[in-house]
């Protein structure tokens, strides 16, 4: 079990460490020169060797990837003399365009992301395994026919189109939702919270579709295993067979995807913060995307790419626990 | 290193294969190797029947594996034809293929639900790059007319047929290339008992006419005696009795194999005899009726 | 108006139909058992003859698009006409059932004891939990598991096929029922081991004095511990009686053929008899 665990962290350092390498790699072989960048629209081709001398630009790859990595476990600072500005650990990369380390624009941002990452999350894990479970129940019936009619619209509606019906019926339309403007929790908590309501449901409808489906599937499997039938065989209550023997086999793959699914999300909607302009991680991304600030891009992708491999590790060190073939070794 | 070559059409010498043992190792540690077969050295001469008996997790279908070099041996050789054919590939392995085929258990999941029969049959042949002799379609025909299915079926996909049938066609796909070495993996164990006697006398009567050698990979002992020359009785990936068929049968030297025959299930031999009795009486009465 | 007394199952005329385009199939039709109190009944047949499905319509787990019609009396009760909650109440109590592939039919979520228990706490009220493992425990130790005190929290995946079968049956016994229904309960095992779960299935009977209803495919085993038979084909009884009498003297066409076509281990068959079957050519 120890050796389990130590295995599991150990690929995951090594993945952390490959992603970052290729990350690097792709934004340094494919990236216009950082330096030109930094010099502006007047530049002398002196400037910019100067620029590039200052930064380490000049210097080979692999010796610029190990400045990065050193830059990220003991934090590192950009050219020297008087114009050197500090960035400490864990340094991302150095934002010229908004003279910000990129770690610290993205942290101010995660707090965004994770509210409306964590809303939505309740949101379509109540909405899409109740609907689930209903379906396989009625399996067949005229419920089953429109939760699948319904879900099968919920996966296609793309987010902003959704976004701006909601918006339109929920904002203009009936008056329920003030129009949404960014307010601090602490000033006015139900302000805050009506800002968040629809930015959950657009995030939500397209997750809490998948996720009846994938409910639907799992438990109408279940309901044909072997050992659900030696349940009804002993005679117990179907409100057992249903607790006991269905209900934890076929919610157990949905734990894997629900890990995988939020790791992403804390990496920032992209879409649906921008469509509702909410400071997070996502709407950076966009936004250093439209300004071409490199160095924030490659920091929100490898922010990302860090949730995803940490959701990976926990999604399987929750399954140890709820499954017993995985936990006590055959 | 070539020895002198022997009678033996498959030699196989002191085969061994470790599987790593799943959960153990990782990036630093070396995984735990489990020994799946474990020196196992196996002849099969032309126009025999080798049977490879034993339980589950004895070995028995990865040394068949070995054999048809589906896998690679951790160590140990084998020679097919005097030839070594332990690490053949490409040009070399395709050769081989042709001299001898699988057969395997589960008729249907080996089959491609979406291929008609022709091309089922057929495509040992085209994955060799080569024609069927006299047109796909009469090839097919006859190989369909000599397994004992109806030749007009051609078109069918393997979901129209039954068990039994679809492990017909198993075994027509692997004497579209006239194999010299056939081997039967549980070939007959998934079927009900009618349709694996039927099975089995096919196989009998097809070895008789082609003279191909089987290596008949099995856990039914009542079956193996109605098939094999020869018997090698394997326990955790290691033979530990060979010999003829009927001195493993009716005088078993290891302690193994006498457990393993004495829990085989019986009909009382009584009830046996009686019932003979009664079938020679009935034949004998509707035989005097005729000629009345 | 309740039957002769000295009868544990007495099953009239069952019929069992599933559905189709057209209409409706009969996969067991007009079928009649009878199990005496402590008798071992065979049922054998090749696949598709129905014998699965009659040992699910006894117990009333057949699925939900199964018709079901005839009589099925259990220790005089007529178990067709009982409400579900009623039948909840013999199915696993007094009726138990083992089943094929012992590792699909143990829940792989939950320890062989906690699954073990299950039934005898859902049938006996007020059980303590203590009470429920020590019920667990002798149980397996009656199935000859080795170290059953510690073994009871495992879970399945740590089990052999035979040990895992041995689990099921532990399972079926904890209620000590009045009748057993194993259904190919040693298909999936390996022939030392089906020896072994076949022993212990004859010790049951012989200490519990319970009913057993062996349902398999496999001729010679119902010829090693029933003492009935019943030879089924395409949901029809074609023979019944003792099984010396069926063995020594088949008198369907059907079962002499079937005898035929099974292989011998101790004899060896110039040709192998083979029954004419539809849709084989030979």
């Amino acid at each position: 079990m120890a050796r389990y665990l130590v295995n599991r962290v150990a690929a995951m350092a090594g993945i952390l460490l490959l992603v970052c390498l290729f990350t690097y790699a792709v934004f340094f072989l494919f990236s216009p020169d950082p330096a030109v960048q930094i010099c502006g629209k007047t530049c002398t081709p002196e400037r910019i060797d100067q620029i590039r001398d200052n930064l380490g630009l000049d210097q080979p790859f692999w010796s610029q990837f190990l400045t990065f990595l050193k830059g990220i476990f003991v934090g590192r600072s950009y050219g020297d003399g008087v114009s050197a500005v500090q960035c400490s650990a864990p340094c991302l990369g150095y934002s010229f365009q908004s003279s910000q380390p990129v770690t610290d624009m993205m942290l101010q941002r995660l707090p965004v992301s994770a509210t409306v990452a964590i809303g939505a999350a309740v949101l379509w894990l109540l909405g899409g395994v109740s609907a689930g479970l209903l379906s396989a129940v009625r399996e067949g019936t005229w419920v089953d026919k429109t939760l699948t009619g319904l879900t099968l619209g919920g996966m296609s509606i793309p987010n902003y189109v959704l976004a701006l019906v909601l918006q339109y019926v929920l904002v203009v339309r009936l008056q329920w939702l003030p129009f949404p403007q960014a307010v601090p929790f602490s000033d006015d908590p139900v302000q805050w919270f009506l800002n968040f309501v629809m930015p959950w449901i657009v995030l939500a409808v397209g997750y809490a579709a998948a996720y009846t489906r994938l409910t639907r599937a799992n438990v109408i499997d279940t309901l044909q295993e072997n050992f659900l039938r030696t349940a009804r065989a002993k005679g117990l209550a179907p409100r057992l067979v249903w607790r006991r023997h269905a209900l934890r086999p076929a919610l157990t793959p949905v734990v894997t995807v629900f890990g995988m699914d939020f790791a992403g999300l804390l990496g920032g909607a992209l879409i649906t913060e921008t469509v509702f302009g909410l400071n997070g991680v996502g709407k950076l991304a966009a936004d250093s995307i439209a300004k071409n600030d490199q160095p924030v891009i490659m920091g929100v992708t490898l922010l990302a790419a860090f949730f995803v491999v940490i959701g990976n590790v926990v999604v399987d060190l929750v399954y140890t626990v709820i499954d017993p073939r995985v936990r006590v070794g055959t | 290193m070539s020895a002198p070559s022997s009678s033996a059409l498959l030699e196989a010498d002191h085969l061994v294969k470790e599987f790593a043992v799943a959960g153990t190792g990782g990036l630093i540690a070396r995984p735990e190797t489990f020994r799946a077969v474990d020196d196992v050295s196996l002849r099969v001469e032309a126009g025999e029947t080798v049977a490879l008996v034993g339980e589950s997790g004895s070995g028995k279908s990865t040394t068949a594996r070995l054999v048809a070099r589906l896998i690679d041996a951790t160590s140990g050789s084998v020679r097919f034809d005097g030839h070594d054919v332990t690490t053949l590939n490409g040009r070399d392995l395709h050769d081989f293929r042709s001299e001898v085929q699988v057969v395997f258990q589960d008729p249907f999941s080996s089959l491609n639900p979406r291929h008609t029969v022709e091309r089922i049959i057929t495509a040992p042949l085209r994955y060799q790059g080569r024609k069927p002799p006299g047109g796909s379609r009469a090839f097919t025909q006859n190989l369909m007319e000599r397994v004992g299915l109806d030749p007009m079926q051609w078109e069918r996909f393997p979901a129209q047929f039954s068990g039994g049938q679809a492990q017909r066609i198993g075994i027509a796909r692997a004497l579209a290339v006239a194999p010299r070495l056939v081997i039967c993996d549980e070939a007959v164990s998934a079927l009900d008992v009618s349709v694996q006697a039927q099975v089995i006398n096919l196989l009998r009567r097809l070895q008789a006419e082609e003279g191909f050698s089987y290596l008949f990979i099995a856990h039914d002992l009542a079956v193996v005696r109605q098939i094999a020359t020869r018997v090698a009785v394997m326990s955790a990936g290691r033979i530990v009795e060979e010999g003829d068929r009927d001195a493993v049968f009716d005088n078993p030297q290891h302690e193994y194999t006498r457990a393993l025959l004495s829990a085989v299930p019986r009909i009382r031999p009584e009830w046996e005899t009686a019932r003979r009795e009664r079938a020679a009486e009935r034949a004998a009465l509707a035989a005097q009726s005729i000629e009345r | 108006m309740n039957g002769p007394a000295q009868n544990l199952l007495e099953v009239s005329d069952l019929t069992v139909s599933f559905p189709t385009a057209t209409g409706h199939t009969d996969v067991v039709s007009h079928l009649d058992l009878t199990l005496e109190k402590g008798g071992a009944l065979g049922i054998v047949g090749e696949s598709g003859s129905g014998k699965s499905l009659t040992s699910l319509a006894i117990m009333g787990l057949l699925p939900g698009k199964a018709r079901r019609s005839g009589s099925i009396r259990f220790a005089g009760d007529e178990l067709t006409t009982m409400s579900e909650s009623a039948l909840r109440r013999v199915r696993g109590d007094r009726i138990a059932m083992i089943f094929q592939d012992p590792l699909s039919s143990l829940n792989p979520y939950y320890t062989v004891g906690a699954q073990i228990q299950e039934a005898y706490r859902s049938h006996r009220k007020g059980v303590s939990r203590r009470q429920a493992r020590q019920v667990s425990i002798e149980a397996m130790e009656r199935v000859h598991i080795k170290d059953a005190a510690r073994r009871v929290d495992d879970y399945p995946h740590q089990f052999s096929g035979g040990m895992r079968q041995r689990v099921m049956i532990a399972m079926a016994l904890s209620t000590e029922p009045e009748l057993l229904i194993a259904d190919e309960p040693t298909t999936a095992l390996d022939v030392t081991v089906q020896a072994q779960i076949l022993e212990l299935l004859e010790e049951i009977r012989r200490e519990t004095g319970s009913g057993l209803i062996l349902i398999t495919h496999d001729l010679a085993v119902v010829s090693e511990i029933t003492d009935h038979i019943v030879v089924m084909r395409y949901g029809e009884c074609v023979e019944r009686g003792p099984v010396e009498a069926v063995f020594s003297d088949p008198q369907h066409a059907y079962t002499r053929d079937l005898l035929d076509a099974v292989p011998r281990i101790d004899d060896d068959i110039a040709a192998l008899r083979t029954p004419g079957r539809a849709g084989e050519a030979t």
